[in-house]
This record gives C-alpha cells, sequence and structure tokens, in this order.
C-alpha cells in the first residue's frame, strides 16, 4: 500500500481510450485483480471443471471444450432469467449510467462504465444469440468468445461490486449486478473463480462462517469480547450458542465474530439483546449471515444460505434477527424465501418487548436488528445517553444491498441520530439509494486488489472527505460488514483519522444500563471523554469553581 | 470501429434508402410497390416480429423479485416509505411504472461527474431526460395525429389534439409544436451521442441508425407538408384505401409521400430485432415492475430445484467431539467422540 501513490492514483481522467473498446486490449494490471481461485477449494463445493491456473498467466488450462460449456451455459440462463435476457436486449447506450460507478469514477477506465462491462456480455450475445449479431458480425456490435474476450470479462465482472447503482439511474432498470451475476456464474462453470471468493465459499459450506471459525474458536471469540464488554460496562454476558427452544435465532456475519471494529458492533448487539433480557441463541452451525456464494452462482448461494432456516427449524425457534450486514441482507430480503422457504416453521415476528408486529417480515420471518431497535427506541423502551457519543462526530454511509435491494434507510438513520448527538449527512448525490460503494464489496476485499478497492472506494472516501472539511466528521457509521472490514483500510488511505463503526457498536455505547451505569470506558475499552461520573459519596459545601475537579476525583475508572 | 464509420454507415444507409424510395417511384413508377406492397409487409414483420419478442422475453422465468429500491421500504407504521419509489404493492408498483414510463422518472434521477484534481463532484444534468422526454412526447403526439388519416371521420379527439398542437400558429401553413420538438429533440440526442466522449465511445452503429431513421421520417414529413405541400386529400384517399385493403394509389402525391412511407415501413421492420424494443421491455422489467414486499409475500421460483447442502448432522458429526469440550449441546452424544 505504501507503494500506492495518492497523486498516482488520480491522475486520470473521466474520458475514454483512443482506441474503440473492441479492438483495446485488456491488460492485467496489479493490484487490480485477485488471485485465482484454487483447485481444491473449489471441489469442497463440487464446482465442475476445477483446475489449476493462475490469472496473471497467459494460458489458463481452460478446459477442452470451454467455449461450448459457456454459450450452452448462456442459453441456459437466457431461459431461466428474464432479467438476463431483456437486459441483453433492450440497451439503448444512452450513457446515463456511465459516469455512476465507483470503478469508473476512481479509475476513469472506460470498460468499468456499466454500460460498456454489460457490452463485454452483450456484445457475445449478439454473436450467438441473434440473427442479425449472426449476419451482420461487428457491424451489428458483435464478436467472437474467445480467449482475449474471456480474459475480459473475468478480468471486468471482478471489477464490479454488484452495488446497482447504475440501475437506479437506467431508464430500464437495467442492473450491471444482474450481469455481473450471470457473467461470473459462466466464469464459474469452467472454474474460473477468485481464491478470495471461493475460499469463504468452502469455509462456509463446510464450517459454517466464511471466515472459517470452528465450534470452540467461536465460543473462544465471543468469550474474549464479553471480557471486554465487561471491563467497559461491569456486566458479563453469556450469550448462548446452539440452544433450543429460544424464542428467536440471532445470525450475525461472521466478520463480526472476528476482527474489529465488527467485534465492537457484535458487543453493542449483546449488551443491548442481554440487557433486554431477550430469549434468543445463536448458532455455530449458522454461523454466517453473509454469503460469498452470492458471488459464485445462486446454486451455491442457496446452498449456503440453506443454513438459516435449517437451524431455525432444528432449533425450534419463533423468529429469526439479523445483524448488520449488506449482502446478507439484499439475500435475505430477495432470495432467502424463494430458495429454501416457505418457512411455516417460524412465526411472525413479534418483538418481546414492544409487542410490535414485523408484518413486512410475514412471510421470510426475519427481521434486521437496526428495524428491532428502532422499534425499541420508537416505542422508548432503552434508556440512551447519547453524549457518550459526544466525540463522535458520525457521518452514516448507507451499504449498497440495504439500500437499492431492500431500502433501509431510515431506520439506521433514527438509531444514530438518538444514540449520537453530532450527525452529519453526506452530499445528498452520495447517499440513500445514491450511495456510492466501498468498493470492496461482492467478493472483491482481498489483499492483492488493493489498487482496486482503492480506487473503487474513492468517490465514497472523497464524500467523507468533504464532511470532514465541512462539519469535521470523525466516525464513518455503516450497517455492513464488508463495509466494517474494508472501510478502515479505505478511510486510512484516503481520510486517514476516520474511524469506522458499526450503528450497534454506537448503541452499546450509549446504552444506559441502569441508574448507576457511570461507565468510563467504551466498548473499544477506550476512555470516554465526556463520561458522567457517579456523584460523589456525601457532597461537601465547596467553592465554586471546584465542582469539576471533584466530580473527576469522584471517577471510578 | 473507427467514428467516421460508426457514424457514416447508417447515415449512408438511411440517405439511401431515401433515394431508393425517391428513385424508385420518381423513375421506375413503383407506386404501388412503395405505396401498397411494402408498407403491408412491414406492418405485417413489425407485428410478427413485436410479438415473437415479447413472447421470447416472456418464456424466460422470473426467478427472483429482484426490484431496484430507490427509497424508503415499507417497515414499520411509524416509518414513511417511498411508495413509489420503493413499492410494496401491485398499485405502487403501476404508479412507479406509470411514473417510469410517462415521466422518466428514473432518467430524471441522473447527474453529472465531474472530477477536479483529486476531487469529485455530482452536478445536476437533466438535458437528456427533458430532451428523451421531448422526444418520445413529441413522438406519440405526431403519430396520433397520424390517425386523422385512417379515419372517416376524424375523430374529435384526434382534431382536438390537433389544435392544441399548433396553438402557437401565426399565419399559414400550420407548424405543429410537435414537429419543431421532434426534430430539434432527435437532433439533440445525435448531437449528444457525438459531442459526449463517453457516449461517443459506448455508441454502435445501432444506435444511429435508427436516429438517421426516425430524423429522416421527420425531415421527409416535414418538408412533405411545408415545402412540397402535397396533396393531403389524395394522401388520405391512399392510406383509407390501405386500411379498406382495396389499396388505390392516388394521382397527385409526389415521390416524397413514398420517402416517407418507405422510411417509415424500414423503421417497422427494424423495431422488433434492435434496441427499440426498449419500449415494450420497460414494462417487462424485474427490477422495475416488482413489488419490495418479498419478506412478507412469499415468490416463487418456477425451476427451484433441491440443491446439496451441509447438513447440521454432517457438522455435528465432524465438530461434535470440539463442540462438546466447549459445552455445546449435541443433538446426538455419538458424535461427542
Amino acid at each position: 500500500m505504501a507503494k500506492l501513490n495518492k497523486e498516482e492514483v488520480l491522475n486520470f481522467e473521466l474520458g475514454v481510450a483512443d482506441t474503440p473498446w473492441m479492438d483495446t486490449p485488456t491488460v492485467f494490471k496489479e493490484g487490480m485483480y485477485c488471485h485465482a481461485a484454487k483447485k481444491k477449494t473449489l471441489d469442497v463445493v463440487g464446482m465442475p471443471n476445477t483446475h489449476d491456473w493462475s490469472s496473471s498467466d497467459e494460458d489458463w488450462n481452460l478446459p477442452e471444450d470451454w467455449k461450448e460449456i459457456l454459450l450452452d451455459g448462456m442459453k441456459d440462463r437466457l431461459e431461466k432469467y428474464r432479467s438476463f435476457r431483456l437486459f441483453m436486449d433492450v440497451c439503448v447506450r444512452c450513457g446515463a449510467c456511465a459516469d455512476k460507478c465507483h470503478f469508473y469514477l476512481g479509475s476513469g477506465d472506460p470498460k468499468n462504465m456499466p454500460v460498456l462491462r454489460a457490452e463485454l456480455l452483450r456484445s457475445v450475445y449478439r454473436r450467438y444469440f441473434t440473427t442479425s449479431g449472426k449476419l451482420f458480425g461487428k457491424l451489428a456490435g458483435a464478436r467472437d468468445l474467445t480467449e482475449e474476450v474471456l480474459h475480459e470479462w473475468w478480468y471486468y465482472f471482478y471489477q464490479c461490486t454488484e452495488c446497482r447503482r447504475c440501475s437506479a439511474f437506467c431508464p430500464y432498470g437495467i442492473d450491471q449486478a444482474e450481469i455481473t451475476i450471470m457473467g461470473r456464474e459462466l466464469l464459474n462453470l469452467i472454474g474460473l473463480n477468485t481464491d478470495w471468493i471461493a475460499g469463504p465459499v468452502s469455509n462456509c459450506f463446510m464450517k459454517g462462517n466464511h471466515v472459517g471459525l470452528e465450534p470452540q474458536t467461536i465460543m473462544g471469540n465471543v468469550e474474549f469480547m464479553m471480557d471486554d464488554l465487561e471491563e467497559a460496562t461491569g456486566v458479563h454476558c453469556e450469550p448462548s450458542f446452539n440452544r433450543k427452544g429460544a424464542e428467536i435465532l440471532f445470525v450475525v456475519p461472521s466478520g463480526d465474530l472476528y476482527a474489529e471494529p465488527g467485534t465492537f458492533t457484535f458487543m453493542g448487539y449483546i449488551l443491548l439483546l442481554e440487557h433486554l433480557g431477550l430469549d434468543y441463541t445463536l448458532s455455530t452451525y449458522a454461523s454466517e449471515g453473509g454469503n460469498f456464494g452470492f458471488f459464485t452462482s445462486n446454486e451455491m448461494a442457496k446452498r449456503l444460505n440453506s443454513k438459516m432456516y435449517a437451524e431455525a427449524k432444528r432449533l425450534g425457534v419463533k423468529w429469526i434477527l439479523g445483524g448488520e450486514c449488506g449482502h446478507m441482507w439484499r439475500l435475505v430480503n430477495q432470495y432467502m424465501d424463494t430458495w429454501n422457504g416457505p418457512a411455516d416453521f417460524l412465526e411472525m415476528p413479534v418483538s418481546p418487548i414492544t409487542g410490535t408486529k414485523f408484518e413486512n417480515a410475514a412471510s421470510t420471518k426475519m427481521v434486521h436488528i437496526t428495524e428491532f431497535t428502532a422499534d425499541l427506541i420508537y416505542h422508548n423502551k432503552i434508556k440512551l445517553d447519547p453524549s457518550r457519543n459526544d466525540h463522535l462526530n458520525v457521518t452514516f454511509h448507507d451499504s449498497c444491498n440495504t439500500s437499492r435491494a431492500m431500502g433501509l434507510l431510515e431506520e439506521p438513520r433514527y438509531i444514530v441520530k438518538h444514540v449520537c448527538n453530532n450527525f452529519h449527512e453526506m452530499p445528498e448525490e452520495t447517499i440513500r439509494e445514491k450511495t456510492l460503494c466501498c468498493g470492496s464489496g461482492a467478493g472483491l476485499n482481498a489483499g492483492e486488489n488493493m489498487e482496486l478497492r482503492m480506487r473503487g472506494g474513492y468517490p465514497r472516501a472523497d464524500a467523507v472527505r468533504s464532511v470532514i472539511e465541512r462539519f469535521g466528521v470523525n466516525t464513518l457509521a455503516n450497517i455492513c460488514a464488508i463495509d466494517r472490514a474494508a472501510m478502515p483500510a479505505l478511510m486510512d488511505y484516503w481520510v486517514p483519522g476516520t474511524r469506522v463503526t458499526g450503528v450497534h457498536e454506537l448503541v452499546g455505547n450509549a446504552l444506559v444500563l441502569g441508574d448507576d451505569d457511570y461507565r468510563q470506558l467504551d466498548l473499544r475499552l477506550e476512555e470516554i471523554p465526556n463520561a458522567k461520573q457517579p456523584p460523589a459519596p456525601e457532597p461537601e459545601p465547596v467553592a465554586e469553581t471546584a465542582e469539576g475537579e471533584a466530580s473527576e476525583g469522584g471517577s471510578n475508572a | 470501429m473507427n467514428n467516421g464509420i460508426k457514424i457514416g454507415v447508417p447515415l449512408l444507409i438511411v440517405v439511401a434508402l431515401a433515394a431508393i424510395a425517391w428513385i424508385g417511384t420518381d423513375a421506375f413508377h413503383l407506386d404501388m410497390l412503395f405505396g401498397v406492397i411494402i408498407p403491408y409487409i412491414a406492418l405485417a414483420l413489425f407485428i410478427v416480429g413485436f410479438v415473437i419478442r415479447i413472447i421470447k422475453w416472456a418464456r424466460s422465468a422470473v426467478p427472483f423479485r429482484i426490484p431496484t429500491t430507490c427509497g424508503q421500504e415499507k417497515s414499520m407504521p411509524w416509518v414513511k416509505q417511498a411508495k413509489l419509489d420503493n413499492p410494496s404493492s401491485s398499485a405502487g408498483v403501476v404508479g412507479r411504472m406509470l411514473l417510469e414510463v410517462l415521466c422518466f422518472r428514473s432518467l430524471f434521477r441522473n447527474s453529472k461527474a465531474k472530477k477536479d484534481g483529486d476531487k469529485l463532484s455530482f452536478g445536476s444534468a437533466k438535458w437528456l431526460w427533458l430532451f428523451a422526454l421531448a422526444f418520445h412526447w413529441s413522438m406519440l403526439i405526431i403519430v396520433f395525429r397520424h390517425l386523422r388519416l385512417f379515419f372517416e371521420p376524424v375523430p374529435a379527439i384526434v382534431t382536438g389534439v390537433e389544435v392544441v398542437d399548433s396553438a402557437f400558429q401565426i399565419g399559414l401553413p400550420i407548424i405543429y409544436i410537435t414537429d419543431v420538438l421532434f426534430v430539434g429533440a432527435v437532433t439533440f440526442l445525435f448531437l449528444r451521442r457525438v459531442v459526449l466522449p463517453q457516449v461517443r465511445y459506448i455508441s454502435l452503429q445501432n444506435d444511429f441508425f435508427p436516429l438517421f431513421l426516425l430524423l429522416g421520417i421527420g425531415i421527409s414529413g416535414v418538408v412533405m407538408r411545408y415545402f412540397f405541400r402535397i396533396d393531403i386529400v389524395a394522401v388520405k384517399e391512399l392510406t383509407m384505401s390501405l386500411v379498406a385493403f382495396q389499396p388505390v394509389i392516388p394521382e397527385n402525391v409526389g415521390p416524397i409521400l413514398y420517402v416517407h412511407l418507405f422510411l417509415v415501413s424500414v423503421l417497422l421492420i427494424y423495431f422488433p430485432w434492435s434496441k427499440l424494443m426498449h419500449a415494450p421491455g420497460i414494462f417487462l422489467s424485474p427490477t422495475r415492475n416488482m413489488a419490495n414486499n418479498n419478506r412478507a409475500v412469499r415468490h416463487v421460483n418456477p425451476w427451484n430445484y433441491p440443491v446439496k447442502v451441509h447438513s447440521y448432522e454432517e457438522y455435528e458429526e465432524e465438530y461434535g467431539e470440539k463442540m462438546k469440550r466447549v459445552g455445546l449441546p449435541l443433538d446426538s452424544e455419538t458424535n461427542a467422540g
């Protein structure tokens, strides 16, 4: 990363290449792509045509009949997905999407304009699946499927985070995410995944979570976090795992069990749920809300997703509560019930604290924790001291999936505004349904493609910079595990000194556990600058200026 | 592909098409061919092609409900839902679709990104929206006005639209607002495609061809009306005879009519096989025509099939010993090792 000079990274224009795109060869630039998936990793989950290869090599060791496999795969998917066929046919190349992609905005590479990334596939579609393309070839915008084209697909379909920003601006709703999803499915038919996606997929399949935590490690990590939580709050929490008969199954993205700052978010969830005395349990088997299968193929996503309902059924819970995670919620909202439902063994989710029926989750039976917590706050069921977060000047980053594949916009904001006194929105064009991606979603948060990530995250970071300059913002709140994993590096690179936090970390800090909750440490075990002090045992009449000193002296931190 | 070829070839094709119709009728008197046979064939091909394409789309499944949500979801009663940008009901979807089709809602969202050194900014960019709207609405109204050629007596609504459309009239001949808007907007869309580097870069010949064709149709229609001043009664004689399937070629119509008619015929033939199918396509777009109510109402995938999963039983068999050691409950004690 030190090698990556910012001026050099930004030395580009939002323009186009000198040569027409079909005649512009794809040059694999180090730092802009991921390592190839290993055969043995893919074999764990039984992917087809696995083989050893390297993305930086010329020869990818393709199976003999790779072209037939891809074209058959395309034909099959054109019939299975109306979105695919339609989006191949109806684009008018108006260019409205061109400057909406964060990868284009951060690289100036014209093949990152969503329309052109789609044309990479569309040109092949025309050649093999339309009469005009078959007859007129290049004149009709068609081209042959060659190994060069295949390499180009691989390079650019793994330079898309499936964020759907282009789709919000497209007059026909053409969604590049759909096209990338199909493109990646096709590549996976011939063993061309990335290592960073294939690894978490096989982990998740075998062990239940992406990071490959075995049950005893999960328990160990949680114990460790609970020790820290006790040190911060004085309260000892012991969340249960795999407990039959609990009312609620709580599923979080495994990043929250594993690495900072996700672990602080996890501590925030648990503090809240334990404080409420909720009858909930976690699972080591369904220990992943996220789903890297979705970045591989639809079928793989379904296979990984199946664990949530299976575990809810086995444990006999009534409904499922889900943690803060972006693509997890795209899948819960738009796919899970269709894949693995109907969840008729569950009940309509009802908050045991407020009695609120979550009718919007009547079929899926899964509630987002920000819906749950916003409902608590709305009904005044928890006491909050937002001043504990006064040293934080917060802005909120909408994750792509919860914004454009769900519409969870107000709930997290409602919470943030109740647990923090200093909140400022980023520019309107960069939030809510127009939110800019972190640049590391859809399985791109690897280490070897850091330049790509910094470029893709640049538009978001630049919007953060604008609120730093205007309002002195120092904290970026979010509801996504990939954000929590990827944004710290992004902020360090572009806008150093910006803290990345999950919303429930802020909740955990502000939550007042009782009348004697005079916490001096936040969930990161850092001193809370303006923490309230417990009243002095026997207040004595003192000189007027001594008040502050007295309370300082009374600190029992 | 070279820009000159990309733009030049479609332009030449359209000019050639116009010339063919002109020469064909003026020099070779193929009035029957260009006035009757080709229009009939074109209309038939349009209908058949259109239907085939729609059937093709319709036969592709919609496995998942994947609306692009552009506003607040329906959640608790006290959270204000964006009912049109993130609909949860059929009425909401209809509303969203109407906004999209009639007002180009998504295009209205458009912005323009500018990079100035190390800073990005997003400016307003409503021109595409404005001219696209002007183009599509003028075209609709112009097509609607043409109904006067196919009905006798002319329906009052058609006459009404004509009156409104010519509201800026001062003197003769009648100038229709939509004629001016149409030619102006198509010209704008063409210039935009040529001038903006990104749009020029992504454009194919298939993008220029329909623009030139539409411009050709517009211009031939306008000059026919204002410069050649052809006999409108004779034109109606032709169109009414076509409607009655008893075609009669009238006297007193110049080759310009056949140019116009031929270009329209080409458009009809070209339409179903081209990007112009975006018109019906928008109605089938799964990111726009579905409600965001998946969590409340289950969507069924017609080709859903069972998949291989890693069951809890297998998991416990593999990790039972470790689970037991950290005090996790087991379904089967035999897995405790």
